[in-house]
């Protein structure tokens, strides 16, 4: 199965500080027997609340999750609540010797129990079951709290600070991070579309010290360019496989299409034409051009 | 890891190569490497072996040697099956099966889907049964080809295939079954029978893996799915493999001779095991049905714990099973199968398979009997819930 | 006497690569997809094989996809890159394999050009440039062919192809052992390979998709290679044909440095392979056949001679002589040949393979082939010659 370092197979076959603990200052509980995986952390500070001084946990899942919250209850042992709450997923894995890429949300799980067991030691409300938007300084924002992927009850949120902590690049890696997008896949694409954002902003910061760009064109110009594009280079090519596509909208750099004829009824058309159109509309008007399908 | 210090108890998803069937294969391996095609006497040898082999298997399944197309793997007799059903009757674009189908039939009907076709997926009760009022109803004038394993790998349950198939030809719809868990296990019987395709695999019945069978019913159509040379009788394109085949011939013929001691030793080694561990462990709860079952698979659900920590535990004493849980299926969603059966979440994930063979021993089976409940217990105590 | 002069139509598994199948069919028989330590010793073994597969290729193990040998590998790549009203260009010599699931297109509503061959059995890259259409979603054209064994020029198809923006495969079944195979070299985006041509087993072959390359799987499952090919690995065969792989990479190497030591060729860490197959010895035993029937039969016409082929093969028409009566001779006197694609040869068609090549049908009919290979002796070919010497003429007589 999985390769687990020693240090991982240790922690589960012999894992540390299981149990409750009576007068608790924190509980943190998530996960669900839903998602497969569940943990609840204990923790109990020190005289001046400043320190954990005891933490406990019990965890339902994998080898990977039981080592997990082993190793964080080893970890926040003596640490300070300010140096507890900094603690990443990162951590977790890098004490246990790495974890397999594909096991990742069990160490995110564990740094999200120690935040929701901290949060409930201040007395704010204890995230709720399988809510996973974790940081309890954050202000509420619908658009970063609606949940992207249904099946694993992920929020857009808790996939933007995945992807930039461990700067991930792949729907896969966000999967192996979150579980979202490992379902039945509906929200793979906006999984992607998040990646972009989130690197696409840190981009933008070295653009400006990068080379000079392509010389720039007004909106007019780009619109016009692209529905030439459209109408000398892409439909020929698709209505000669009986195929077809009709230009949606232009909204700056975005370019919504709908694929017709032959190619709608086709999955894998689907996914290989939005990226062939996609290429050819930035070989020949920009590279930040990106397509999406519209209805 | 040796075999010595092993006890295997995963032959549902593959089998230890029998000796015999090494021993069948060796000479073509070795000696005997001429193409079955070749026009001359050294091809000739092996093109032999190869008929040899036809008969063997169409032996234990009771059906003419002209019926057994050999194939790579089970999963490619699935595909070629469906498909050709389809090719051949372009006014039929319904397709009817189970939701505990394997992978290799529902991954071809999503793809089908999204090309068309449309798709019934019979459901089953809480012990996994399908109810034939539901194939009465739902097959038509309109169906292809109604699909319905004779066996279900995980729960191990057994479906009246041969019931379904006479519903789906009062319509005109053909019939195919993957038999790919049942055939070696139970027997399996297509002489006067109404199964228009079946599909098998050497690997689940101490045969080599890379081979595999399409039976198809005299007089029935079929396309050839992999397209080339005219091998297997114009069926079935490419060289053949040989010593693959040949030593499926000798795994079947070893399967029929065993056959009884799989009815009666395998299953009461099964259902041992089952009783004890029910005893023995806490909530445990047995998915499928205890009546119509295959003789040597017993699937457990141990609630509130989780299987990956389950199969690891025990993996530790040398046993090897395997489990319905998110972790180990390779996706993150649990069996599908179990959740067709509408196997309480608290319990899906803590399911393990037991899959026996003729080579287990009571032996074996009582060291897992003495080895898991404590391993269930620690869990227990690991988990939050179950308090 | 029993000699084999068949190895184009398969070859004897080398007892090295039966060796590394024991294994798996012995203790480590677990299913690579399987959680436990069964399972991860044999996903160990296949990733092992895959890795010399790709190294044999020059290419990257995510590139490598395995299957039950090249006739599913065809078959693949031309059901999942055909589409109605697309147009695929192949050569008019391409074996069953290809030709057959094209023709099956057809009906489809996929256009096919079969590009002929030229008189020596060579597919000009010009020829094939002027086949392709803005329709055109593929080129195929094998590397060696067969039954003639000469080598297509693939890397300029594939040059002036991609200039085009069409992807290229290419059928190297044959080729593998023969000659090196490089896809960086050829600049292929597609390549199929069959383990039993070159001392692997029978039963696998295995599918090369360029990085970045989309294709769908043929036979859709379990989600085994990467998604790309359902179905639980045949492991015995993936594991033989991984080290019939490292085996001809160690052999063509030796061949072209000349590190050969009384007909081995070291390995470099104590051990030798044989020299034969892919080189100096098996050309020498064809050349000679070829120049003993020349001498013998003037009007022989030795089909591709003219062009370059492998070290092995040889396909000889003889006049007036029906080639599967003579190979029937051979036969009966314990020497093994064949009249072309051991796959046709049931049939009493003309082979394909000279009609491309502008052969008439009456001539297709009089080819026959002798492949040399690893064993193959000098006395052996001798024999040979003497049986040709004797049938050949009676042949003509009846004929």
């Amino acid at each position: 199965m999985w390769n687990y370092t020693e240090k991982v197979m240790d922690h589960f076959l012999n894992p540390r500080n299981v149990g409750e603990i009576a007068n608790a200052d924190g509980i943190g509980e998530v996960g669900s027997i839903v998602c497969g995986d569940a943990m609840k952390l204990y923790i109990k500070l020190d005289a001046k609340k400043e320190r954990i001084a005891e933490a406990k946990f019990q965890t339902f899942g994998c080898a990977s999750a039981i080592a997990s919250a082993s190793a964080l209850t080893e970890m926040v042992k003596g640490k300070t609540v300010a140096e507890a709450e900094k603690l990443t997923n990162q951590d977790i894995a890098h004490f246990l010797g790495e974890l397999p890429e594909e096991k990742m949300h069990c160490s995110v799980m564990g740094m999200e129990a120690m935040q929701a067991a901290l949060a409930n030691c201040r007395g704010l409300p204890a995230p709720a079951v399988c809510d996973h938007s974790h940081n309890p300084h954050a202000a509420p924002d619908p658009q970063l709290d609606r949940v992207v992927c249904h099946c694993f009850q992920v929020t857009e949120r808790k996939i933007r600070e995945v992807v930039e902590m461990n700067n991930l690049q792949t729907v896969e890696q966000v999967t192996h991070y979150t579980k979202a997008g490992g379902g039945c896949g509906g929200c793979r694409e906006e999984i992607d579309e998040i990646i972009k954002a989130v690197h696409g902003e840190a981009k933008k910061k070295q653009a400006a010290a990068d080379q000079p760009q392509s010389p720039k064109m007004t909106n007019l110009q780009r619109i016009t360019l692209i529905q030439k594009t459209f109408d000398t280079e892409i439909r020929g090519a698709l209505q000669a496989d009986g195929g077809d596509v009709e230009l949606l909208d232009i909204d700056g750099d975005t370019v919504t299409v709908k694929l017709v004829g032959r190619c709608s009824g086709c999955a894998s058309a689907h996914h290989t034409l939005k990226n062939w159109i996609e290429a050819k509309l930035r070989e020949k008007v920009g590279p930040s051009i990106n397509v999406v399908e519209g209805k | 890891m040796s075999t010595d210090t092993v006890i295997y108890v995963d032959n549902n998803s593959t089998t230890r190569v029998a000796p015999e069937v090494v021993e069948a294969m060796l000479p073509y391996l070795n000696t005997w490497y001429g193409n079955p095609s070749s026009p001359h006497a050294f091809g000739e040898v092996s093109r032999k072996a190869v008929e040899k082999a036809r008969g063997q298997v169409a032996a234990l399944l009771g059906a003419l040697p002209e019926e057994i197309i050999f194939t790579g793997c089970g999963t490619e007799s699935d595909n070629a099956a469906i498909l050709s059903a389809l090719e051949n009757d372009v006014k039929r674009r319904k397709i009817v099966t189970t939701a505990v189908e394997h992978p290799a039939i529902l991954s071809l009907c999503k793809v089908l889907q999204q090309r068309g076709y449309h798709i019934d997926y019979v459901p089953v009760d809480t012990k996994g049964r399908l109810n034939l009022e539901h194939f009465r109803q739902i097959v038509s004038e309109e169906t292809a080809i109604v699909s319905v394993m004779w066996a279900n790998n995980e729960s191990g349950n057994l479906y009246p295939v041969q019931e379904i198939a006479e519903i789906a030809h009062a319509k005109g719809a053909l019939f195919h079954t993957d038999a790919v868990q049942a055939v070696g296990k139970i027997p399996v019987n297509l002489k006067d029978g109404r199964i228009d395709f079946l599909s098998m695999s050497g690997h689940k019945l101490h045969a080599p893996k890379g081979v595999g069978v399409l039976y198809r019913r005299k007089g029935v159509k079929f396309n050839q799915f992999v397209i080339g040379g005219h091998q297997e009788h114009g069926l079935r394109a490419g060289t053949e493999n040989v010593p693959g085949i040949v030593g499926l011939g000798r795994a079947a013929e070893l399967a029929e001779q065993f056959l009884y001691e799989e009815q009666t030793k395998v299953r009461a080694l099964r259902d041992h095991l089952e009783a004890r561990l029910l005893a023995l462990c806490p909530d445990p709860l047995v998915n499928g049905d205890p009546e119509h079952r295959l003789p040597n698979t017993a699937n457990i659900s141990f609630k509130y714990i989780e299987g990956e920590s389950i199969l690891m535990l025990i993996n530790q004493f040398g046993i090897c099973a395997s489990s319905g849980s998110a972790c180990t299926s390779g996706s993150l969603e649990p069996s599908h199968v179990l959740r067709a059966m509408s196997v309480p979440q608290i319990a899906i994930h803590g399911s393990i398979r037991f899959s026996l063979c003729r080579y287990n021993t009571r032996q074996e089976i009582d060291t897992i009997i003495e080895k898991l409940p404590p391993v269930i217990k620690r869990l227990r105590e690991i988990s939050p819930y179950g308090r | 006497m029993h000699i084999y002069l068949d190895h184009n139509a398969t070859t004897r598994p080398d007892p090295a690569v039966v060796a590394e199948m024991l294994p798996c069919l012995g203790e480590i028989f677990g299913n690579p997809s399987s959680a436990h330590t069964f399972g991860q010793e044999a996903r160990r073994v296949a990733d092992l094989a895959r890795q010399r597969v790709a190294a044999f290729l020059g290419a990257h193990t995510d590139e490598i996809v395995f299957t039950s040998g090249g006739s599913e590998a065809c078959n693949q790549l031309l059901h999942g890159l055909a589409r109605p009203g697309r147009h695929i260009v192949v050569s008019g010599i391409e074996h069953p394999a290809v030709l057959a699931p094209c023709a099956a297109l057809e009906a489809c509503g996929v256009r096919i050009t079969r590009v002929a061959a030229d008189a020596s059995g060579v597919v000009h890259p010009e020829a094939v440039a002027a086949a392709l259409t803005p329709e055109t979603g593929l080129v195929s054209v094998m590397l060696v062919n067969n039954d003639t064994g000469v080598i297509q020029p693939v890397a300029e198809i594939a040059k002036l192809a991609h200039a085009r923006g069409v992807p290229v495969h290419t059928d190297a079944v044959q080729a593998a052992g023969k000659i090196p195979v490089d896809v960086r070299a050829l600049g292929v985006d597609f390549l199929t390979l069959s383990a039993h041509k070159f001392n692997g087993p029978k039963g696998v072959g295995a599918l090369y998709i360029r990085g970045g390359r989309e294709l769908p799987p043929l036979i859709r499952g379990g989600g085994q290679e990467n998604r790309r090919r359902a179905g639980t690995e045949n492991l015995p065969g993936i594991a033989g044909f991984g080290k019939a792989c490292e085996l001809a990479a160690v052999r063509l190497n030796g061949e072209k440095t000349e590190e050969r030591k009384n007909g081995r060729i070291n390995t470099g860490n104590g051990g030798s392979v044989d020299a034969g197959n892919a080189g100096t010895e098996t050309g020498e035993l064809r050349n000679y056949l070829e120049t003993k029937i020349v001498e013998l039969f003037p009007d022989a016409v030795v089909n591709g001679a003219a062009a370059e082929r492998v070290s092995n093969t040889s396909l000889i028409s003889f006049p007036g002589v029906n080639a599967q009566a003579l190979a029937l001779n051979l036969d009966l006197a314990g020497v093994a040949i064949s009249t072309g694609s051991a796959c046709s040869s049931s049939s009493r068609d003309p082979s394909h393979v000279l009609l491309a090549m502008g052969r008439t049908p009456q001539q297709a009919l009089e080819a026959v082939r002798f492949s040399v290979g690893p064993g193959n002796t000098a006395a052996e070919i001798e024999h040979a010659l003497q049986l040709l010497a004797a049938a050949v003429p009676r042949l003509r007589k009846v004929g």
